[in-house]
């Protein structure tokens, strides 16, 4: 069992899709911010099967972390202050989310459009479906 | 200002007030027959289009009005490269309102949020078409009476098929509407269409693959063609494409007040022997296509009846 060691000031993001990690460290923009962050990939998940962790030591200021919602529907967040959990939150899944998911659709007036917002609605709230504003086609997350 | 991106951009009312419109114009066209006067009609047409064209066309000159446009996405700026948005901010200026068809599915959508004359959609790849569909339910209505209490039979392609959803979408609005979806297994209707519009709104429906065992049940038979542009794989259009053919054989087991729509062009799902059929009100449906634009129009521009 691989161990990485607890953090003192920072969050957990918990209960990731299984290979998402890196999309959520991507949108984070985690390799230009200044702290400590551990992906660990193929957790073992009781609930899940497999999933992905994120650990950041450190604070994230400006940032929505209920957009994280859009990106994986069914991810955790544990904020974490003193080596101890201070907070659960669950991302309230937004309304609407502009120019975080991108439409793939190729038939899209985004595929050729230049300088357009690549805008998505949540169709589903249960299932955190969004679907491209233009095409109406439901992101796919894999 | 409104413009018209998708079906149900029209409440319910407002699609009562527009029908009911549409049904006073084909009582009496003449007393329309000025009311755009000084209105200009712009068409942007970025792929080619025969029907939708020249019946928005048809429409605006019959109230009056005057038109101006391209058909082709080779003969606009388009083809320099110029996008939606700068186009429809310059064509704001040279009209009073615009009707788009664009191979992008979302194209009207941009043209709406840069315009300040009212944009309807003409027709976004296979997304949506709204105009068709108001021409579908203003047929229904005008020829059954009513738009509840129906059972709505959709044959063919109900995959691709953006007439079949966008009917459908406007459709489960009503009270008591039950719908049988005849399609082969490949061309059924999308999951997303049965989840989130059928199941969401408890609308009752059955799927079949058999035309024949359908036909006693259905007020309404919606046929459509199985469009070859839509499929990457010939083989796969040339399996399917003859699946169902309605023949008077078949009409023999309908009801005697049936109706038999189809949003043109046809190839040969419908033989040529059923156009004689009182039943088959296809081209009838195109003529009310230009009917509920020219309410369309009025409406979008605000003119005062005659």
């Amino acid at each position: 069992m691989l161990n990485i060691g607890g953090i003192n000031q920072g969050i957990v993001i918990d209960h990731i899709k299984a290979g998402g990690a890196m999309k959520i460290y991507s949108y984070l923009d985690l390799e230009n911010k200044d702290c400590s962050v551990a992906v660990i990939k193929n957790a073992r998940s009781n609930k899940m099967g497999k999933k992905d962790i994120i650990k950041i030591e450190g604070t994230l200021d400006d940032i929505d972390l209920d957009i994280l919602g859009a990106l994986d529907h069914q991810i955790t967040i544990d904020v974490i202050e003193n080596g101890i959990i201070v907070e659960k939150k669950n991302p309230k899944l937004p309304d609407h989310v502009n120019n975080v998911l991108k439409c793939k659709n190729p038939r899209c007036i985004t595929s050729i459009e230049q300088g357009l917002v690549h805008s998505y609605k949540l169709t589903d709230r249960a299932n955190g479906v969004y679907r491209c504003v233009y095409c109406e086609q439901a992101f796919d997350r894999r | 200002m409104k413009h018209i991106i998708s079906p149900t951009d029209l409440t319910v009312s407002e699609l009562d007030e527009l029908l009911t419109l549409a049904e006073e114009i084909i009582q009496n066209p003449k007393k329309f027959s000025e009311v755009c006067r000084g209105k200009k009609l712009a068409t942007l047409f970025y792929e080619p289009s025969t029907r939708t064209r020249l019946s928005f066309e048809a429409a605006m000159l019959n109230l009056g009005g005057s038109i101006l446009g391209f058909s082709s996405a080779d003969s606009s700026s388009a083809s320099k490269g110029e996008s939606v948005a700068d186009t429809i901010r310059v064509i704001s200026s040279y009209a009073d309102i615009c009707a788009i068809r664009h191979p992008k599915e979302g194209a009207p959508l941009v043209a709406s949020n840069y315009s300040s004359i009212p944009v309807i959609n003409a027709g976004d790849g296979g997304h949506n078409h709204p105009t068709q569909t108001f021409t579908d339910l203003l047929t229904i209505k005008n020829l059954k009476g009513r738009l509840d209490k129906l059972t709505v039979g959709f044959c063919g392609d109900l995959k691709f098929g953006r007439t079949v959803h966008s009917l459908i979408n406007a459709l489960v609005r009503y009270e008591d509407i039950n719908f049988v979806l005849i399609s082969p297994e490949e061309l059924r209707v999308p999951a997303y269409i049965r989840e989130e519009v059928l199941d969401a709104h408890n609308i009752s429906y059955e799927e079949t693959r058999k035309l024949e065992a359908a036909m006693p049940k259905l007020d309404i038979l919606y046929m459509t063609r199985v469009q070859k542009e839509r499929f990457f794989n010939e083989e796969d259009y040339i399996r399917l494409k003859d699946t169902y053919i309605l023949e008077e054989k078949k009409m023999t087991l309908a009801k005697k007040d049936m109706l038999v729509l189809h949003p043109l062009p046809r190839v040969n799902e419908i033989a040529t022997e059923v156009d004689d059929d009182p039943r088959a009100v296809y081209f009838k449906q195109a003529q009310f296509g230009v009917y509920v634009r020219m309410a369309l129009i009025m409406k979008l521009l605000e003119v005062e009846n005659a």
